[in-house]
């Protein structure tokens, strides 16, 4: 078996902002690729931007590689260039190996048919011979955890359900490289489980990935190194820790300082100022505090106060409670106040922590304040066993 | 499964810009390998386009055969009532018009059946690698049914209307096959346009429907000058009427013009797969994932 499985070469791919002059260099293209003219590729034409620049990189057995980057940055776009759905515009991709792509669940299923029809007919879709789809019937279905209803119009089903069965059948197909565009988050936490673990085993059998995520914890958790995608630029990365680290520096704009992440700093009716944070070095069991001013022209009541510590990565919340959660309420008056937000007793045996704290009007349809703060801990040896957390909050 | 897969793996398949007209023999190669590939999936897709389509019906199968009686029927009441005049035919005009419609049936269901197909599949082609062939392949197998469906239709057609059987009987297949290879070809060159205009899909009914009345279906060809071109230049025409001939008659009466069809449509279906082959991945970059 050959040891790199993709080798991507400058790889570019450019596509239209307007659809009707987009299907019209349909047209064109499908003309010069007839007459076998290679040069109508190589530059912009009127309205057309590259989503892809450039893009090297290659995959070795056994490997995973993430791809990140907001929405647009090209991610799927380079993902059907692999799968060969679309040519690249320059460059040249060389695959080495079967390869599949985790992207339409259940591709081809017929609402009409039932579960064991509809398994049949994904398979095949996915490139499976009916023998083999024979063989492996019964480890989908077993898999998938819905024998019960295999009998039953796939129309029947949950889109849960129908996911499931999906995932059952790609999961089963084998490949030498799998595509995963974001789809491992799906049905409950069991079946989430299961799918992770699926993938480790067909990574330690030597298939190579390549992951496409935007939550963070995934892509960190699995990926040797990642990609990442940005305005038809693109970063690569050894260690994937600095390119999450870049990847979030994208949706700060810029205001990174210190580990605070300022999404929002008020709006034109109300002013945050003279913000003032408490030490971000902790020991578990200390306090946190938030002092600020605020200047409002307008009364802002019954504000929510959102508090949320995650651990480490992203999803993992160790905490999470509103002002309601103490019963108490919180107006913002107009004029000029001092405001403090405490959160006591932090009980985390973590190196670091994301503290995110929001304030919302209007029962959460506008948020007017919103930091995210890194905490560093010294993590204690021996787990106190409580993490009982308490939230204050007072206006002058 | 694995000897399979390693087999693929030491094959590396390459993408690059360039146009694969360039290398004309590896893709006649990939052509033929891809069109064998394709018959599991396509075997599949026939059956569950099969299945789906009857299990939500309850008249099923009518359906295949009752549009073209009922065209035939109101010919037939429409000439027997001198309400429109042919030139005599030399079969029996209800036989002539019922095997004429149902025959037109046949060849528009080939002229819609690529552009159909692979509308169907568009969310899988946006997302899937899969031998393209397979669609192709798929509508033809459905094809070839309706095509079985209506020859038990046509034999009843025979037997009601007491037609004398012949030994030219049994040569129809070959010209009825014809005739769906056609339909397959001219609808497979519209495709590649049909994906990405919709203009196409709108005006196929509307220009089928005129095509029946320039076709002699439900009149016999005219033979005068002008008129004669109809049938002339228009290619449907000597294989229906080739194939109502040996359905009723045993013989063609005009062979010449149906094997020149014949001869031309086998390379226009071939140029048409090949424009199909590259123009899929040039239409799915234009639609939406």
């Amino acid at each position: 078996m050959p040891d790199t499985l993709i080798i991507a070469d400058k790889v570019s791919k450019k596509f239209c902002r307007t659809l009707k002059r987009s299907l019209w260099y349909g047209v064109r293209d499908l003309g010069s690729e007839l007459i076998g003219r290679n040069n109508s590729h190589k530059d912009l034409r009127k309205k057309e931007f590259w989503a892809i620049k450039n893009v090297s990189f290659e995959l070795k057995r056994g490997e995973t590689l993430g791809l990140i980057g907001c929405n647009g940055a090209g991610k799927t776009t380079l993902l059907r260039m692999l799968n060969g759905l679309i040519k690249p515009d320059t460059g040249r991709i060389e695959v080495r190996g079967r390869m599949q792509a985790l992207i339409a669940l259940g591709a081809g299923f017929n609402p009409i048919l039932t579960g064991r029809e509809n398994v049949y007919i994904n398979a095949s879709v996915l490139g499976l011979s009916k023998l083999e789809i024979n063989r492996k019937f019964k480890d989908i279905v077993d898999f998938s955890e819905i024998q019960e209803f295999i009998d039953t119009p796939v129309q029947n089903y949950s889109s849960g359900m129908r996911v499931r069965l999906g995932f059952a059948v790609a999961a089963h197909v084998n490949p030498d490289i799998l595509l995963v565009d974001e789809v491992l988050a799906v049905g409950d936490w069991g079946f989430q489980r299961k799918c992770f673990n699926k993938v480790g085993e067909l990574r330690e059998k030597g298939t190579g990935i390549i992951l496409v995520s935007h939550s963070m914890q995934v892509i960190s958790t699995f990926t040797d190194k990642a990609i990442l995608l940005n305005k038809g630029n693109h970063f690569y990365f050894d260690n994937v820790a600095m390119a999450i680290n870049e990847y979030n520096k994208l949706f700060s704009k810029g205001k990174v300082e210190s580990g605070i992440t300022k999404i929002c700093q008020g709006n034109d009716k109300i002013k945050f100022y003279d913000v003032n944070i408490g030490p971000t070095r902790m020991h578990p069991g200390d306090s946190f505090s938030l002092r600020m001013r605020f200047s409002s022209s307008i009364d802002y009541d019954d504000v929510q106060v959102d508090t949320k510590i995650m651990c480490g990565n992203e999803p993992d919340i160790y905490f999470q409670a509103t002002n309601k959660a103490y019963d108490k309420r919180l107006d913002l008056k107009r004029g000029d106040h001092k405001f403090e937000i405490k959160v006591e007793n932090i009980q985390i045996n973590n190196n670091n922590a994301l503290l995110s704290i929001s304030l919302w009007a209007r029962k959460r349809a506008e948020v007017l304040f919103w930091w995210r703060i890194r905490l560093d801990f010294s993590p204690m040896n021996y787990s106190v066993g409580k993490n009982a957390l308490n939230m204050i909050y007072q206006v002058d | 499964m694995t000897q399979k897969t390693q087999q693929n793996s030491f094959q590396p398949v390459i993408y690059t810009p360039d146009s694969i007209m360039r290398t004309p023999f590896r893709l006649i190669c990939q052509l033929w390998k891809d069109l064998k590939n394709s018959r599991g999936l396509a075997w599949r897709l026939f059956v569950r386009d099969f299945s789906a389509k009857y299990r939500q019906s309850i008249f099923g199968v009518l359906w295949a055969f009752v549009p073209p009686i009922l065209v035939g029927l109101i010919f037939i009441v429409l000439q027997s009532k001198k309400v429109v005049t042919f030139s005599k035919t030399d079969i029996p005009y209800p036989v002539f018009a019922l095997v004429g419609t149902t025959l037109w049936q046949l060849f528009t269901e080939s002229l819609n059946a690529p552009l159909k197909s692979v509308q169907a599949a568009k969310s899988i082609l946006a997302k899937i690698k899969i031998p393209y062939e397979a669609l192709l392949l798929s509508a033809f197998y459905s094809l070839l049914l309706n095509f079985l469906i209506k020859a038990i239709v046509i034999a009843g057609i025979l037997v009601f209307f007491k037609v004398k059987l012949t030994i030219g009987l049994l040569y129809a297949p070959l010209t009825i096959l014809a005739l769906i290879i056609l339909g397959l070809a001219i609808g497979l060159l519209l495709t590649p346009i049909g994906m990405l205009y919709t203009d196409v899909s709108s005006a196929l009914p509307l220009l089928t429907q005129l095509w029946f009345f320039l076709t002699p279906v439900v009149y016999p060809p005219p033979k005068s000058f002008p008129l004669s071109l109809l049938s002339n230049l228009n290619p449907v025409s000597p294989i229906i009427e080739a194939s109502r001939d040996l359905i009723a008659k045993g013989h063609i009466t005009n062979l010449q013009p149906f094997l020149i069809i014949l001869i031309l449509t086998l390379p226009v279906l071939m140029i048409a797969w090949l424009i199909y082959r590259v123009s899929i991945p040039i239409i799915v970059e234009r639609m939406s994932a």
